[in-house]
């Protein structure tokens, strides 16, 4: 029966059981996980078609399937592979030296959103200056900011200012400012920090917490719950996809998947079949409605656990088409994701603005989505090249492997 | 069960075809066709219906913010075209239209003061257009939820039939103003109390769609304006007179 499991950790989870802390066990070193790249890269993908307006390959994204979408998947990969990586420096060289790693981290993280904003301040100023409909007098009230530029951009950099669709790496900044907490935690009790963070989520609902957004409102993704989708991730990577295994493997948790899965397909169909709604029963609607992107709706968060664990199921780590050319593109951009997930946004941008100066309908729409891919992909390969190669003269000149490469957090 | 990776993704390309396909049908070339589905609703307008039925008399009020008029030529604006189309299609009905503007107001601010304006103009029908503010301000959408709620409620309670009107769809502001949840909760307010909701945004992206419209025009004349509200007015004389299920051959 260990099938399962040596398919969630790596084969040789027991070995590395021996030599960590008694708490947590980590899979071996050197081995990656193609799995979450590829499923990483694949969210990166989708994120980016999601941000541009539909088109065909939008029916292609999975949150029209289903009640969750890729950013479920990016924050649980991302709590996955920030634990494996920071888990183990954390081990190995101690609390303080992993913060310091992970700190680094997170700025990097912080300036690529600023970068990104830099881009958008760019988009908006055009627009404002060039752009003057009277059909869109009201809507170019959004302009006001330009204003005050000092308050914005202050409030930018305090993360409490964020333009449509920036949402993501702010949430992210804040749960790697977390992560040598949620770590140390869980080298303690893993079980009891997931305990931990379900509570907080409990809480986030009882009590309505939030962080506070500027000039109005609040976080669209609120930490105080996504928190759950990363500490998940986290566990999982430390031993809990192990200890889960008896459970992925049974036949029951597969079926019961697969129903939710399909029964969260049904009522998506009703949002795009508006004709399909006399189906949906009045009661279910009126229980069901809102499903809350912000606060991580109970519904979103288990269509992921059931689309997670059928891939689990399905997908074996040894599956030979994981080394496959046709593939490599996707993991390659999972495998450098804060650069690739930037380049999605601005890729975005990018394609709203050239769609809204030429309007050349369905064809020229599919067309940006594609070369958009192709440019992530492209710019994957070219950024692992440059570090292979820059790894290959590290080496030779004796310094020690970055755990940053291996694509943490 | 073997793993098969090949075929889930098979099935998962079908899926997508089959999703497209109908949509791809709706596309229709004509200038301003509205899907049928987008101008009926299972929620009825009883008062409007005994209104037109009965007294021959419609007094509508619409309640909106700027996106509700045009700049400069009001009659042009959609309620202007809407009390048009109505008077054509209902001859023998009064029917008058009129417009409260309520600039740089979110929802909640807008709900306290509806009632006041029912008691002031006595309509039998109010179409309620809301939610840009909210979203341009970036208003929590639970707050919004809450304050159409509230503005839904006392005008029932004031005893009128409500339609909720949405956002504009606006391609140029798309990556700065997040509409999405907006809508979404209109259309919850609407199911909850079970009235119809004229769904703006979807139509207008439709037309954008379709090439009816070229909606990111950086033109500034207000040509486009007038052209986009003269389909909304008629699109909705259409949804008002499906909702509250008058026969306009029966009214002559």
């Amino acid at each position: 029966m260990s099938s399962i499991a040596d398919q969630i950790a790596g084969p040789s989870a027991s070995d590395a059981a021996a030599t960590s802390a008694p708490a947590i066990t980590l899979p071996a070193a050197g081995e990656r996980e193609l799995r979450l790249d590829l499923f990483r890269g694949l969210a990166l993908w989708l994120i980016f078609i999601d941000h541009l307006p539909p088109n065909i390959l939008t029916w292609f994204t999975i949150r029209n399937y289903g009640f969750s979408d890729a950013t479920e998947i990016f924050i649980f990969i991302s709590g996955y592979t920030a634990a494996f990586v920071y888990g183990r420096a954390m081990l190995e060289s101690g609390f303080v030296i992993a913060t310091a790693r992970i700190m680094r981290r997170v700025w990097q993280i912080y300036v690529a959103h600023v970068f990104l904003f830099t881009i958008f301040l760019a988009e908006i100023s055009y627009v404002a200056t060039n752009f003057n409909n009277p059909l869109y007098s009201e809507e170019m009230g959004i302009m006001d900011f330009l204003k005050q530029p000092d308050v914005t951009i202050i409030q930018a950099l305090l993360l409490r200012f964020r333009p449509v669709n920036m949402d993501v790496l702010p949430l992210y900044i804040v749960l790697m400012l977390f992560l040598p907490v949620i770590l140390w935690l869980m080298k303690w009790r893993p079980d009891v920090s997931l305990g931990l963070s379900v509570a907080l989520y409990a809480a986030t609902w009882q009590f309505d917490l939030y962080l506070s957004a500027y000039p109005n409102g609040t976080w669209f993704f609120n930490p105080f719950a996504w928190q759950l989708l990363f500490t998940f991730g986290a566990w999982c990577a430390l031993g809990g996809a192990v200890r889960m295994s008896a459970i992925l493997s049974s036949p029951i948790t597969m079926w019961i998947c697969f129903a939710y899965l399909l029964a969260a397909f049904f009522v998506t169909l009703t949002w795009h079949l508006p004709q399909l709604n006399f189906l949906m029963p009045k009661r279910l609607e009126q229980w069901m409605y809102p499903i809350s992107k912000t606060d991580l709706d109970v519904l979103r968060f288990a269509h992921f656990l059931a689309l997670a664990a059928i891939t689990v199921r399905f997908l074996r780590k040894d599956w030979p088409g994981l080394k496959s050319p046709w593939l490599r593109p996707l993991i390659l951009c999972g495998q450098h994701s804060l650069e690739i997930f930037c380049l999605g946004v601005f890729l975005a941008f990018a394609g709203h603005f050239v769609l809204a100066e030429i309007s050349g309908g369905a064809g020229l729409h599919f067309l940006i989505s594609v070369v958009g891919i192709l440019i992530m992909s492209g710019m994957a390969w070219v950024i692992s090249w440059y570090k292979n190669s820059a790894d290959k003269n590290a080496k030779k000149k004796g310094a020690v492997g970055n755990a940053d490469m291996a694509g943490g957090g | 069960m073997k793993s098969n990776p090949v075929m889930i993704l098979g099935l998962t390309l079908i899926a997508g075809l089959l999703a497209v396909a109908p949509v791809r049908a709706e596309e229709a070339p004509a200038n301003c066709e509205v899907p049928a589905y987008l101008l009926t609703s299972e929620s009825k307008l009883p008062k409007v219906e005994t209104a037109i039925a009965g007294d021959r008399r419609l007094e509508i009020l619409v309640v909106g913010s700027r996106s509700s008029s045009i700049p400069s030529s009001e009659a042009s604006a959609y309620p202007g075209r809407l009390q048009a189309m109505l008077k054509e299609a209902l001859p023998k009905v009064a029917v008058n239209v009129s417009v409260e503007l309520q600039v740089k107001k979110t929802a909640e601010e807008v709900a306290g003061g509806l009632v006041k304006l029912v008691e002031l103009k006595k309509p039998t029908l109010v179409i309620w257009q809301t939610g840009t503010y909210d979203a341009i301000r970036s208003i929590d959408p639970d707050d919004f939820r809450a304050g159409v709620e509230d503005g839904v409620a006392a005008l029932q309670k004031a005893g009128v039939d409500v339609i909720l009107m949405n956002l504009q769809y606006s391609p140029r502001t798309e990556t700065m103003i997040s509409a999405p949840p907006y809508l979404d909760n209109m259309r919850v307010v609407a199911q909850q109390h079970d009235i119809p909701l004229f769904d703006r945004f979807a139509m207008m992206r439709h037309w954008s769609d379709a090439g009816d419209f070229d909606l990111s025009s950086t033109s500034h004349g207000p040509d486009l304006a007038k052209r986009v509200h003269d389909c909304l007015g008629r699109a909705l004389s259409k949804f008002v007179i499906d909702a509250a299920h008058v026969n306009p051959a029966q009214q002559n």
